[in-house]
């Protein structure tokens, strides 16, 4: 079964060590500037959105590729970057509806979420449980459940009142 | 690495700026944070400086560990010499500006003279810039960091600024970054104020690089793990410090009417899970798993609509107890107020409920008060005087001197009634019936603080075997004991120092978990992120060094064993409620001059509280100052 990285922005504490991890992880240092995800904060108002690759079914990134350099992986089903065949024109990034690839600070590299093999560091990391790995199908039933209780509610009710 | 990252001198009034890469040597002897601070403090601030003048130097300085993913490694200490004490002044804040800091290439910043109009600071990738400020001066500290991110077209700036409360000098004014941040004690915004300086903005992409990081990020994931495994972290990551209340106002350690009573009946209001009705979600600090505080939204009521975040505690006490609002709703909206214009929310609360008590007590009557009734419980007169003494506006005016200015400037005996020390108010906490957590605010080197050596895990009476395995010692599990205390007192203020020094947050150590990281876990992050090598022995010793080179400064200012001592109500008045253990108990003067004396045997100092010269001589203090660290001429 297809895993998904999948974003509860509501849980998301806005500790941005998912930034922290990614880029220790892959780069071997603290940088969110040089992590493949990242948090869009809006301080003031209280909101944050954790934003990520989503590693789509008709990726545009992969579309848009004059070097063909970024092809699934047919285990993690990741979008991933062959750097040897990357030229760095960036079409990637200005395509990406979601911001998901990013420019590395210090290389000036195109950066995007490999999913860490199929072990997400920044899923182990994510303690309010705002990024999770899962199965596909799994999300859905759980989002299903979710919407049902306001009618298993108003069930439970009607049968209170008989 | 660590050891790239620079120290940037800053002169306000010559508009000079010099940057200089930090000695391995004031590492190793002080590691980084309030460490550093404290070293600089004592070396760059002359004696009896007026600390508004342009001489008092600010610090600001990120720990050694900041920016690993672990413990909330995101704190940055702030120093200068107190305008609320005379004293130390050091105020240590959470958020994420520390690790932008550093990602901008600085560990510490000296800023020194005065600035001839209001600026803020620019510090982008490894260059620093005085700005112009005029268009921000006025605004309050959400506006501010909203404004600095529109200037530079980047949702990323983090920065600390000063509200219109440290632009009118009000002596604790804070410093706030983000929403809720604060450094809050000892008055470091109205230094801030003093030099003109609105705030300092901080962006930077450059690598924060460690010695072992495939080691690191696996040991750091251990230390989330075992943080998390306390109930403590769990009980913080749903309720946040509010969850202190439940156990204390229950038993009786709680002031309420100042410190008429020390439990606030009828306070069910207050409780924890009342937050419920009010938070949207917890937020937490830069690599912090336990994120503590809440986001709470008021949607309806006069004050409405106010999204804040909070509220601590301690502003629970402050606006609460303190001054017997039994509100939760009060609390919230003068939390958000106090954040809104750069207070602390301790000392305005503090000085509030002592005038309170001032006004029942007929020594201050409405002719002194501008016509304000300063009445128990009267939350719209709470919001007038918390917006006075920010705007500096009536009986707010006076209050906004502190402590010791509105005691002299009132007279009539109102001493008596303020419970603060060395010119600092305590938290609203009873400590009558402890005599450790007395002994930690009356030594405190910043005035009452619960923050610098609160032993607050004598409050579970734990086994003694468990204690003397922790402490080294035989203490007493007994809270209401003086056995042992002061070798309590002591390994805490030495546990504090090097976690305000390493930068990480003191609710992720042995503060009210048990089973926290600690010495030994420190020493493996500090090797695994910088490659030095600390034994626990060592670490301690610096600690140590910290907080006696804390000492020196404030003897050097004319403080002494005279200053570390408590209110006079702590020996004269007993508690009059509470649980059996927390009823009818107060100070015993003799034990607690015997627990003081112990205290000082421990670190090595006289009979009065001054170092000993072989005890100098073995932290390496004996040739302060020595200016290892200082700008080129």
């Amino acid at each position: 079964m297809q895993k998904i990285l999948f974003i509860d922005a509501e849980k998301c504490s806005g500790c941005r060590t998912c930034e922290s991890v990614c880029s220790l992880y892959h780069e071997k240092v603290c940088n969110p500037s040089r992590a493949r995800i990242n948090v869009a904060k809006w301080e003031t108002a209280g909101i944050y959105v954790p934003m990520v690759c989503q590693q789509c079914e008709t990726p545009l990134c992969e579309d848009v590729c004059p070097m063909h350099a970024i092809k699934r992986d047919e285990k993690t089903g990741a979008m991933l970057i062959d750097y040897d065949l990357c030229v760095g024109c960036k079409l990637c990034v200005m395509f990406c509806p979601f911001g998901g690839i990013n420019l590395d600070a210090k290389t000036g590299r195109v950066l995007k979420c490999d999913l860490c093999g199929g072990e997400p560091v920044c899923v182990k990391f994510c303690e309010p449980e705002a990024l999770q790995y899962l199965n596909a199908t799994t999300i859905n039933l759980r989002k299903r459940r979710a919407a049902a209780e306001k009618f298993s509610d108003l069930m439970k009710k009607m049968l209170a009142a008989v | 690495m660590v050891w790239k990252r620079k120290i940037a001198y800053i002169n306000l009034t010559t508009r000079k700026i010099a940057t200089k890469l930090i000695p391995k040597k004031i590492r190793q002897l002080y590691l980084g944070g309030r460490g550093i601070d404290m070293y600089l403090l004592y070396n760059h601030v002359k004696p009896e400086v007026d600390p508004l003048s342009p001489e008092n130097v600010l610090f600001v300085g990120t720990g050694l560990l900041c920016g690993i993913p672990a413990l909330g490694s995101g704190r940055c200490d702030i120093a200068a010499k107190s305008p609320v004490t005379g004293a130390v002044g050091d105020s240590n804040i959470g958020g994420f500006f520390a690790p932008e800091l550093r990602l901008a290439g600085f560990d510490h910043l000296v800023i020194s003279g005065k600035a001839e109009k209001p600026v803020y600071l620019w510090i982008n990738d490894g260059n620093v810039e005085i700005r112009d400020a005029d268009h921000l001066w006025g605004k309050d500290t959400f506006e501010t960091q909203d404004m600095i991110r529109d200037d530079n077209e980047d949702e990323e700036v983090k920065s600390l600024v000063i509200g219109v409360a440290g632009e009118n000098l009000v002596r604790f004014a804070n410093i706030m970054t983000g929403m809720k941040n604060s450094a809050g004690r000892t008055g470091m915004g109205c230094v801030m104020g003093s030099k003109n300086l609105k705030a300092i903005a901080a962006r930077g992409t450059m690598d924060i690089e460690f010695s072992y990081p495939d080691e690191l990020l696996d040991y750091c994931k251990e230390m989330n793990d075992m943080i998390m495994n306390t109930r403590w972290a769990r009980a913080q990551s749903k309720w946040g410090t509010l969850i202190i209340y439940s156990n204390t106002n229950t038993t009786g350690l709680i002031r309420t009417r100042n410190f008429q009573l020390n439990r606030l009946e009828e306070g069910e209001d207050l409780e924890p899970e009342n937050m419920d009705r009010y938070t949207i979600g917890m937020s937490g600090c830069y690599g912090c798993s336990v994120h503590c505080r809440h986001r709470y939204v008021l949607r309806e009521g006069p004050y409405a609509p106010i999204f804040a975040e909070g509220p601590e505690y301690t502003s629970l006490g402050a606006f609460g107890t303190m001054v017997d609002c039994k509100k939760m709703e009060t609390v919230l909206v003068a939390n958000h107020l106090v954040n809104k214009y750069g207070l602390d929310t301790l000392e305005t609360g503090g000085l509030i409920a002592w005038a309170m008590e001032l006004y029942e007590k007929g020594i201050i009557d409405r002719k002194d008060t501008a016509g304000l009734k300063l009445e128990w419980g009267n939350e719209e007169v709470l919001f007038e005087l918390i917006t006075q003494i920010a705007h500096r506006k009536g009986f707010g005016n006076l209050l906004a001197d502190g402590f010791k200015t509105a005691i002299a400037k009132i007279g009539k005996g109102s001493e008596y009634y303020a419970i603060q020390i060395k010119g600092m108010s305590n938290l609203h906490s009873d400590e009558r019936p402890t005599p450790s957590l007395a002994l930690n605010i009356a030594t405190s080197t910043r005035g009452a603080d619960h923050l610098r050596s609160r032993p607050a895990i004598d409050l579970y009476s734990l086994p003694e075997d468990l204690l003397k395995e922790i402490y080294g010692t035989a203490v007493s599990s007994d809270y209401t004991s003086y056995e042992g205390k002061s070798q309590m007192v002591l390994w805490q203020e030495r546990l504090y120092a090097v976690t305000d020094s390493i930068g990480l947050c003191k609710f992720q150590t042995v503060f009210c978990a048990v089973h926290a990281p600690k010495w030994e876990e420190f020493a493996k992050l500090i090797q695994l992120a910088t490659g030095m090598e600390f034994t626990k022995a060592q670490l301690m010793e610096v600690g140590e060094r910290i907080y006696t080179i804390e000492r020196m400064f404030n003897l050097r200012e004319g403080f002494s064993r005279k200053d570390d001592t408590l209110p006079e109500r702590y020996f004269k008045e007993q508690t009059p409620i509470g649980l059996p253990i927390a009823k009818g108990k107060k100070i015993d003067r003799d034990k607690f001059e015997k627990m003081l004396s112990e205290y000082y045997a421990l670190h090595g100092w006289d009979e009065s509280g001054l170092p000993k010269k072989e005890t100098l001589e073995k932290l390496s203090l004996d040739k302060e100052p020595s200016h290892m660290v200082q700008e080129e001429k």
